[in-house]
C-alpha cells in the first residue's frame, strides 16, 4: 500500500510594512473599498513600481532567520500566468510582478519540534528545506455576484508586498506541517516582518500533496488551496493524504489539480474554476533594474548613497532572540521543563510576563511556572484574553506567590486568592485574603479541634492507619483542609493527625 | 503553445544591443548614425540607431516553417484569454501573427547577453517606507465604466465557450 507521504508548502507571508511593496498607498485590513489604492496599484498607465526598502529588509531579516543565503543580486520577474478563474481580475496590470528566475533568498532551512507522548513532554526535532523567499505583490480581492453576474473589485490588498517562501515536501502528515507553519508564524512574529494572522489572511499557505510508497519516486501531486488556519492545515493534508491512498488503493488515479478545504465537512473537494487550464508564462520585468543588497559597509560600491542601501550583515546583527534560542534558554536559565518553555514561547508575551514574576518573587522558576502556563493561562483562554489583557498583572502574582512562599496562605487558598484576582481588578492578593478571611489557620488550639472532630468521625480511617495504611492519612487531611476550606498549614495538620491517630 | 512562448521570450528580450551595425540596418536616407549614450559612468558606443523606422521584408525562406495551429490549441487559447477566434479566418489571421513574429529569429544574438531592462546598470532605487499616496478612491472610481458603491465591477470572469466537438464542426463549416 502508498505509505511515503509528502507535502510541500507555499506560504504567503504578508510583509508587516506601513505601504506596499512598490507604491506608498498604505496597507490596512478592512479599510473602506478601494481606499488604500495609488495610481500604480490601479495600473493606471504611465505609473512606474517603486520599491519599498523595508519590504526588502524584511525579506532579508527572514532569509537569514531561516538560515538561507541571500542572492546579492535578485531579479524581478512579471508573472502573466492567464488563469481561467474568478480571480483573473484581482491583478489589474494583467500581471503580477515577483521574483522566478532569481529570488532574494534560496537554500534555507527551518528546524521545528513535534510534541509527543501522552504528556506531550518528549520533543521531537525536525527539518524542513526552505527552496526560497521571494518578494512579490498581493492581489487585490474579488466579490462575486452571482445573482446579476458581476465581479465587484477591491484594490486595497492589492500590490501589498508578500514573501512567497517555498518548503520542500519533507513534511509527512499534516502535524508535521502545521507544526513547521506554526514555528514559522513565531519568527515571523519575533522578527516583525509579518503579523501572522492567518484569519485576516496575513499568512497564507498552500500544500502541495502526494503520496508514493517507500522507495519509489513522488506520485503525482495535488495543491490544497483555501486554509486559514493552523488546525485547518493539518486537517486537509491529512484528509487529503488518507483521500489519495484510497484513490490509489480502488486501482484509481490522483489527478493533477488544486483543491480547496471546505472547512465545515473537514474534505478537500475540487476547485473547479481552474480546469487544468493553467499557462505558467514569465517576463524579466522591465521596469525595475536588479535588486542588490550589499554585505556591508565595506563594500559599497563608490556612488551608492548609505541610506539607501540594504546591508545584510548589518540586519544580521540586528536579529532579535528567535523562539529555538528562547526556548533553550528558558530551558537552562530557568530549569523549567521543554515542554514548558513551549507553551511559554506559543503565547505571544507570556515569557515577558513570567520573567516580570520571577524578578518580583523569591520562589523557584520550576514552582512559578505551573502557575504562569496553567492557573494564568487557563483564565486567559477561557476568558479569550491575550497576556496583555490580563486583569493580573506580573507583579500582582509575584504578590500572592510570595505570600504563599513566606506561608501566609496555603496553595489552595492561593489558588482561590488568584480567581479573585481574575475577577477584581486593582485588589491586591493581600485585600483578597483580609477580605475574604483566606489566611492560612496555624493556630494551633483550633486545628487541634478541627482534627480531633475529623479522627472521631472516622473510625475505620483511623483503624486503617493503625494497622500500617499511612496514605489514609492524607484523606483525612483533606477533610480537614475542607473544614477549613484550603487555609490550614498543612505541615500543622500533619503533625496533628499523626499524634491523634498513632 | 511552443511558438508563441518563443515569440513572447524574444520579444522581452529584444534591445538595443541587438541592434548591431549590420548592412540591414540603415535609415531610409542611406546614412548610419553614431550614437552615443552615456550614463552610469558608462558609454554605449556604436550603436546604430536609425532616425527613422525602417523596413525590408524578409524573405519567407528564411523564416522557421510555418506554425499550424490545432483545434485542440485553440480551444486552451480561447479558454485562457477567453477570447473567441470564432472561424477559420481567426485562426489564419493568430497563425499570420505568428509567423511576423518568426521574423526576430532571423536577428543575429550570437554572442549577445539579452537585455532585460534598459536600466539594468542603474541601482534600483529604494523607497522609505511613509504613507504619500493613496486616498483617492473617488478620483479613481471616475475612471471606472461601471461601478456598485465603493467598488469596481468587472464582467463575469467566464464567458461560456462552445464544446470542442461543436468547435471542429464550427471550424470544418466556416469559410474563407
Amino acid at each position: 500500500s502508498p505509505a511515503g507521504r509528502c507535502g510541500g508548502l507555499e506560504v504567503h507571508a504578508q510583509i508587516n510594512t506601513s505601504t506596499k511593496l512598490f507604491s506608498a498607498s498604505p496597507v490596512g485590513f478592512s479599510a473602506p473599498p478601494n481606499s488604500l489604492v495609488s495610481f500604480f496599484d490601479a495600473s493606471l498607465p504611465g505609473t512606474l513600481p517603486v520599491l519599498n526598502k523595508q519590504c526588502v529588509e524584511a525579506a532579508v531579516k527572514t532569509g537569514l532567520a531561516l538560515h538561507c543565503s541571500i542572492n546579492t543580486k535578485s531579479f524581478f520577474d512579471r508573472n502573466t500566468t492567464f488563469i481561467k478563474n474568478r480571480y483573473a481580475c484581482s491583478f489589474q496590470a494583467g500581471y503580477q510582478i515577483t521574483q522566478q528566475r532569481r529570488p532574494i533568498a534560496v537554500d534555507g532551512m527551518l528546524t521545528y519540534s513535534l510534541l509527543r507522548g501522552k504528556k506531550w513532554n518528549q520533543v521531537m526535532r525536525k527539518c524542513v528545506h526552505i527552496k526560497q523567499i521571494q518578494l512579490e505583490q498581493d492581489s487585490g480581492k474579488s466579490l462575486h455576484d452571482d445573482v446579476q453576474s458581476q465581479t465587484l473589485i477591491d484594490l486595497n490588498r492589492a500590490g501589498v508586498g508578500l514573501m512567497e517562501l517555498v518548503m520542500e515536501p519533507d513534511m509527512c502528515c499534516g502535524e508535521e506541517a502545521a507544526a513547521a507553519v506554526r514555528e514559522l508564524q513565531l519568527i515571523l512574529q519575533a522578527l516583525g516582518t509579518c503579523q501572522g494572522n492567518m484569519s485576516e489572511g496575513q499568512l497564507r499557505v498552500d500544500a502541495n500533496v502526494s503520496v508514493h510508497r517507500p522507495g519509489e519516486p513522488l506520485g503525482v501531486r495535488t495543491e490544497v488551496k483555501n486554509i486559514n488556519s493552523i488546525r485547518y492545515l493539518a486537517k486537509a493534508i491529512d484528509f487529503e493524504i488518507q483521500r489519495q491512498i484510497d484513490v490509489l488503493q480502488r486501482g484509481g488515479t490522483v489527478f493533477n489539480e488544486t483543491r480547496a478545504y471546505d472547512s465545515k465537512s473537514g474534505e478537500t473537494i475540487p476547485m473547479r474554476d481552474k480546469e487544468g487550464l493553467q499557462d505558467y508564462r514569465f517576463m524579466p520585468e522591465p521596469n525595475l533594474p536588479p535588486l542588490v543588497v550589499y554585505v556591508d559597509e565595506a563594500s559599497l560600491p563608490a556612488g551608492i548613497d548609505a541610506s539607501q542601501a540594504v546591508l545584510v550583515e548589518k540586519i544580521k546583527e540586528a536579529l532579535p532572540e528567535l523562539p529555538s534560542l528562547k526556548r533553550d534558554r528558558l530551558v537552562q536559565t530557568y530549569g523549567i521543563l521543554p515542554e514548558h518553555s513551549y507553551t511559554l514561547v506559543n503565547e505571544d508575551g507570556l515569557v515577558e510576563f513570567f520573567e516580570a514574576v520571577l524578578k518580583a518573587t523569591t520562589k523557584e522558576p520550576r514552582k512559578v511556572i505551573g502557575w504562569v502556563t496553567n492557573e494564568l493561562l487557563g483564565h486567559l483562554k477561557q476568558q479569550d484574553l491575550s497576556v496583555s489583557q490580563s486583569l493580573v498583572s506580573p507583579s500582582a502574582l509575584a504578590e500572592l506567590l510570595e505570600l504563599q512562599e513566606m506561608g501566609h496562605i496555603s496553595s489552595s487558598a492561593a489558588k482561590q486568592v488568584f480567581q479573585e484576582m481574575t475577577r477584581s481588578s486593582g485588589k491586591t492578593a493581600l485585600h483578597i485574603i483580609q477580605e475574604q478571611d483566606l489566611g492560612l489557620v496555624s493556630d494551633s488550639d483550633q486545628l487541634h479541634n478541627i482534627c480531633q472532630r475529623v479522627v472521631d468521625s472516622h473510625p475505620n480511617e483511623v483503624h486503617a492507619i493503625r494497622s500500617g495504611n499511612k496514605k489514609v492519612l492524607n484523606k483525612l487531611m483533606g477533610l480537614v483542609q475542607k473544614e477549613t476550606k484550603g487555609r490550614a498549614d498543612p505541615v500543622l495538620v500533619r503533625t496533628i493527625l499523626q499524634e491523634k491517630t498513632l | 503553445m511552443s511558438a508563441l512562448s518563443r515569440t513572447a521570450s524574444r520579444t522581452c528580450c529584444m534591445s538595443l544591443k541587438f541592434i548591431r551595425p549590420s548592412s540591414e540596418l540603415r535609415t531610409n536616407d542611406g546614412r548610419s548614425i553614431r550614437h552615443v549614450e552615456r550614463f552610469n559612468g558608462r558609454s554605449y558606443s556604436s550603436t546604430h540607431v536609425p532616425q527613422v523606422p525602417t523596413w525590408e521584408p524578409v524573405p519567407e525562406d528564411q523564416l522557421p516553417p510555418c506554425t499550424s495551429i490545432p483545434p485542440e490549441l485553440v480551444d486552451k487559447l480561447e479558454r485562457l484569454a477567453l477570447v473567441d477566434f470564432r472561424t477559420k479566418q481567426g485562426v489564419a489571421c493568430l497563425e499570420k501573427a505568428i509567423q511576423f513574429a518568426d521574423q526576430l529569429h532571423v536577428v543575429d544574438t550570437c554572442g549577445t547577453e539579452p537585455m532585460d531592462c534598459v536600466l539594468e546598470d542603474r541601482a534600483l532605487y529604494l523607497r522609505d517606507d511613509t504613507v504619500m499616496d493613496g486616498n483617492c478612491a473617488e478620483q479613481l472610481l471616475q475612471l471606472s465604466q461601471n461601478t456598485v458603491e465603493e467598488y469596481f465591477v468587472a464582467p463575469p470572469g467566464n464567458i461560456p465557450l462552445p464544446k470542442r466537438e461543436e468547435r471542429s464542426a464550427m471550424l470544418k463549416h466556416s469559410e474563407f
